[in-house]
């Protein structure tokens, strides 16, 4: 069977230097993956590039086999809550409801279909009550579930999530975790890139340790070792220090 | 019609097209790129009239929609090539593009209908005499007739095209990741603020045509939090700016496309003041 996701040879570069260096794995289908390293590791970067959002120096991602343009549809991606203004004049349902643009003709509106789709998925992440509501009265933790229903909305097979746990309160952090786990018990893969190193064990069947190279990645009982975050925070002693403590406590 | 109504009619028609199509670029935070495209227009205006040596309403719109498209692709281009922020580029772009215009309508002066007065301030007060005659026929006075046909096309592209515009206007990355290209449609739009901006200028030049890019769409968005009323209440205030002005300038005999803008800005910062009030009691 094809994985969900390929990275083949990737490099990145942003104003011919690069920010990501022949980048290869191939992830597994139907698991939470956490994507980990510093920051300016090239994390979002990755994620942008798998997604085809970026202009590449070399190699390919493949979806299921396909390149990414055959197969953007299978695909649903999370950007960052604060990519966006949150005082756009539009209300969480509006926003959820954009998840179907991709599947509209150029005229198209979208159909009741739609609507009740967006409003399944509002009500998956809890957040129905707050359907017309202007998106800047929702809070931090409601502005990422909403992105989230949106996502869902799009029906794919694998999600690229990109932090979103920054910013939210602890009730939010639960329901996104069992929501992932809700996807990926349908078979869905899911990428998310994650900070804080306490919850890996908790969250990630498998991570990907990135430091502009890939550095290591597999099951997470096997690759989040001390030696290996080392590896891939190296150099940013101070951080190391610091990495090193959070991750002493959480045993 | 009057020569009065006509002047009001087009300051009206300015107004709205204006206000509408200028929503969108507050929204994109890029209400620069406005101001940007009136000025560097000029040489896209100036080479239409030199080429076809007449003041045919398509090439008009043509070299226009061109040189607006070129503002925000060099614009980018330069930001993205090398370490020069967007707005130093903006900067850069507009402001020779707009000197080149200068320079071209100071040569040609004779062979163009077009003077450094007119393009700073416009000739709104003899718009009715300017007669837009096709066929042999007179079909009414030029400005108002052009931007009535302007307006129309606007208020259809906002409509055809309401998703697209939205959703690349919130969330560009995630409209590329639908394969809705937020690129592709930055430019629509750009080709559609240019059409308005030319033909808005020639009544009442690039002061005006900023103001009311703007004014408008920014007055309303501190008014409402859904797109649709904001669009509405964007022309509504774009229609009592020229009506303000208009009544103003023949008060204190003074310019009328100035008196407009000024009339914008004076109730941008009444609501502006009215809601910090309210704000903080």
């Amino acid at each position: 069977m094809e994985a969900p996701i390929e990275v083949h040879d990737l490099t990145v570069a942003y104003r011919k230097k690069p920010v990501l260096w022949n980048i290869d794995f191939e992830l597994p289908e139907s698991k939470i993956i956490g994507l980990i390293g510093p920051n300016g590791a090239g994390k979002s970067t990755l994620i942008k590039a798998i997604m085809g959002l970026l202009p590449t120096v070399s190699g390919f991602v493949k979806i299921y086999g396909k390149p990414i343009k055959d197969a953007r549809k299978r695909v649903a991606y999370v950007p960052q809550r604060e990519s966006v203004d949150w005082d756009f004049p539009t209300s969480a349902f509006d926003v959820v409801l954009m998840g179907r643009y991709g599947n509209l003709s150029l005229f198209q509106r979208p159909t009741k279909a739609d609507k009740e789709i967006a409003y399944e998925s509002l009500k998956k992440v809890g957040m129905e009550e707050y359907a017309d509501r202007q998106i800047s009265q929702l809070s931090g933790g409601q502005q990422q579930r909403i992105f989230l229903a949106r996502s869902l909305t799009q029906n794919a097979d694998v999600y690229l999530m990109d932090e979103p746990f920054v910013g939210v309160d602890a009730s939010t952090e639960k329901a996104i975790i069992s929501l992932l786990k809700e996807l990926k018990d349908r078979g869905k893969t899911v990428v998310v890139v994650h900070h804080d190193l306490h919850t890996v064990r908790e969250y990630f069947d498998w991570v990907l340790l990135l430091n502009m190279r890939l550095v290591k990645i597999g099951p997470t009982k096997e690759i989040f070792t001390d030696e290996n975050l080392k590896l891939t925070y190296g150099g940013k002693l101070n951080l190391l220090s610091e990495m090193a403590e959070k991750v002493g406590e959480h045993r | 019609m009057t020569p009065d109504m006509t002047v009001i009619i087009t300051g009206i028609l300015v107004a709205v097209s204006c206000g509408l199509i200028g929503l969108f670029l507050i929204l994109r935070q890029n209400a620069m790129l406005g101001d940007a495209i009136s000025h560097s227009i000029l040489p896209g205006l100036v080479l239409a009239f030199l080429i076809t040596g007449s003041r045919n309403v398509l090439p008009m719109f043509i070299g226009a929609g061109v040189v607006g498209v070129l503002t925000a692709f060099i614009t980018e281009t330069i930001s993205k090539t090398e370490r020069v922020y967007k707005d130093a580029a903006l900067g850069i772009v507009f402001t020779t593009l707009f000197a080149i215009g200068v320079i071209l309508v100071s040569i040609f002066t004779g062979e163009i209908d077009l003077d450094q007065e007119c393009v700073l301030y416009g000739e709104i007060t003899y718009v009715h005499w300017d007669r837009l005659i096709m066929f042999g026929l007179d079909i009414g006075p030029r400005a108002p007739v052009i931007l009535a046909a302007i307006l129309i096309i606007d208020i259809l592209f906002i409509f055809l095209f309401f998703k697209q515009l939205k959703i690349t206007s919130f969330d560009p990355q995630f409209a590329d990741s639908l394969m809705i290209s937020s690129k592709k449609w930055h430019y629509i739009l750009m080709i559609f603020v240019s059409m308005t901006v030319v033909a808005s200028f020639e009544s009442v030049g690039a002061i005006l045509v900023i103001a009311m890019l703007i004014l408008p769409g920014a007055t309303s968005f501190l008014l409402t939090t859904k797109l649709l009323p904001m669009l509405l209440l964007s022309a509504l205030f774009g229609t009592l700016s020229a009506l303000g002005g208009y009544y103003c300038a023949s008060l204190l005999d003074t310019s009328i496309s100035s008196s407009i803008a000024v009339f914008g800005g004076i109730i941008f910062f009444i609501i502006f003041l009215i809601k910090s009030v309210v704000r903080t009691n």
